[in-house]
């Protein structure tokens, strides 16, 4: 019996991706017939010689400063106002606005990034500052949401201390909360700086900033030369980004 | 006696970080030209105000609700033959990065002599390569070279996927009990011999609900990817926004959110069947 529904589900897979080809009207053959491909290849050619020249270069230097400040400031405006709403989701201040609060965190999570700064270029904007409040509103529903979490996990007992020995509650939770916290906050807000470097990369293909807009504009004059560049260059703050991260995590964090 | 001392021992190192943090982001705020003020500067508030103010009701007309459930289905699509087309790029790359099958480790102790090492690193770079290029710009280039629409989306959910998915796999191979397998190796069975009866039994659970996983990020990418052009829910979302509609908009997210939700519990359910 176990098999057969096992076999029926592998069977459902099957036939969802036969479905799906066929819906969207792909035929591969086609896609890679002899015409398509010589089309393909002129054009993969034309992404091989990157534009080198340093007026280019420096310009690529702008947009790569370009994304990281922007993911930086994204996620510090994120964790300030992750925090304040963690306070209140973690049920500090009574149920009404605990599930206020979290409703809050879990709509402002469930917009991906892309969507946001498309709403933001309406609002600010086309450039930098629009990735900027993007990020920083996604990440405030991912931060606050862990901050929540953590908030809640940990140990009520040095801040009960505090104000049993007559401090008020603001100091209770700077000095008897939040050194307990910290850690764990610090390396939640890195992991997420980690994401938005790597997504500030691309926020720019909806008018955003950063180099994901040189990309856009670049491909969009069909100057591939100076695509390829910027391509290399997300590539080199991808890997650059990860490398660090990698090497961070093995020096500081202890399992 | 001891007197109450108010001195806080760690606040001077606390203020010095803080200071060099603020140094070090002050140019930030220049090349972000961050400004907080638009959000609530008058015009642009109202702006938005409008457009936030007619997400309700979203838009629910027949004709709308036909073209969304048809943006629906295409997103499902793209994610589903964009797996396709990964696994069968992923399934053998991986075979040919992971070290697991390595003639040379079976009789080595599990380390591979140098010349395999170095046959495997191009596969390895290609994989990284893949995967490295964020989806979205895979999507960018593919619209420029097969034209707007869906198919556009399905190669660019293959190319970065199978990155990912032959990485993965490679590393579980190369996670579980090495020993059946060299056992088989030493013993003369081929390579594909030797993986089929000494590693796909240990690992595949861990295949099974990773590959499903992915399916699931697949979903939440081709959305995205919609937003270049590359068809489904995001392209939709894309025009409606260009055009203002925001009550199509707000039909749209919501669209998006049970989608999400729903893939969701279908992984589930089928990783607690399968696995």
């Amino acid at each position: 019996m176990n098999r057969l529904i096992n076999l029926a589900l592998l069977l459902g897979i099957g036939a969802a991706i036969i479905a799906s080809f066929s819906y969207l009207g792909i035929d591969l053959g086609e896609l890679a017939g002899s015409g398509n491909l010589k089309q393909m290849v002129a054009y993969a050619q034309r992404f091989l010689s990157p534009d080198l020249s340093a007026a280019h270069l420096q310009a690529i230097g702008r947009g790569a400063l370009e994304t990281i400040a922007m993911s930086a400031l994204g996620t510090l405006l994120a964790a300030v106002f992750g925090l304040l709403l963690a306070l209140p989701a973690a049920g500090r201040f009574g149920w009404p606005l605990k599930s206020a609060a979290r409703l809050l965190l879990n709509a402002l999570r469930a917009v991906p990034e892309l969507v946001w700064a498309a709403l933001m270029v309406l609002a600010a904007g086309l450039g930098p500052n629009a990735g900027t409040l993007a990020l920083a509103l996604h990440t405030t529903g991912v931060l606050g949401r862990l901050f929540a979490e953590a908030l809640e996990n940990t140990p009520p007992e040095p801040a009960e201390a505090i104000r049993l020995q007559g401090g008020n509650a603001l100091w209770a939770f700077c000095y008897g909360t939040l050194p307990n916290l910290l850690p764990q906050l610090l390396a939640y807000i890195l992991y997420r700086w980690e994401n938005n470097i790597r997504m500030a990369s691309v926020l720019g293909f909806v008018g955003a900033g950063g180099l994901g807009q040189m990309l856009y504009v670049s491909l969009s004059l069909f100057q591939e030369a100076q695509a390829s560049t910027v391509i290399l260059a997300m590539l080199l703050l991808v890997l650059a980004v990860d490398s660090l991260s990698s090497w961070s995590r093995q020096r500081w964090v202890k399992a | 006696m001891l007197t109450r001392d108010s001195r806080d021992p760690a606040a001077r190192p606390r203020l010095l970080l803080s200071l060099l943090a603020i140094a070090l982001l002050w140019p930030g705020i220049h090349f972000s030209e961050l400004d907080l003020g638009v959000l609530l500067a008058g015009d642009s508030q109202s702006e938005i105000g409008h457009f936030v103010s007619a997400f309700w009701p979203p838009a629910h007309g027949e004709e709308f609700i036909q073209l969304l459930v048809q943006a629906t289905l295409q997103t499902l699509a793209i994610a589903t033959a964009g797996m396709a087309l990964a696994l069968l790029l992923a399934v053998p790359a991986s075979l040919l990065a992971s070290r697991a099958l390595s003639l040379s480790a079976a009789s080595r102790a599990g380390r591979p002599s140098p010349w395999g090492q170095l046959l495997r690193w191009p596969v390895r770079g290609v994989l990284i390569f893949l995967r490295s290029v964020p989806e979205i710009v895979w999507a960018l280039l593919f619209v420029r070279a097969v034209g707007l629409g869906p198919t556009a989306g399905v190669l660019a959910i293959a190319i970065t996927y199978s990155g990912m998915l032959g990485k993965v796999y490679a590393e579980i191979f190369e996670s579980v009990d090495q020993r059946p397998a060299h056992a088989l190796l030493q013993a003369g069975s081929g390579r594909l011999a030797a993986f089929a009866y000494g590693i796909l039994p240990n690992v595949a659970a861990e295949l099974l609900s990773y590959t499903v996983y992915r399916w699931e990020c697949a979903i939440r990418a081709s959305v995205v990817m919609g937003f270049v052009g590359a068809g489904g829910l995001g392209q939709q979302m894309d025009l409606s926004l260009r055009m203002f509609a925001s009550g199509e908009v707000a039909s749209l997210l919501l669209t998006f959110l049970m989608l999400v939700l729903l893939a969701d519990q279908l992984s589930r359910l089928l990783r607690w069947r399968l696995a």
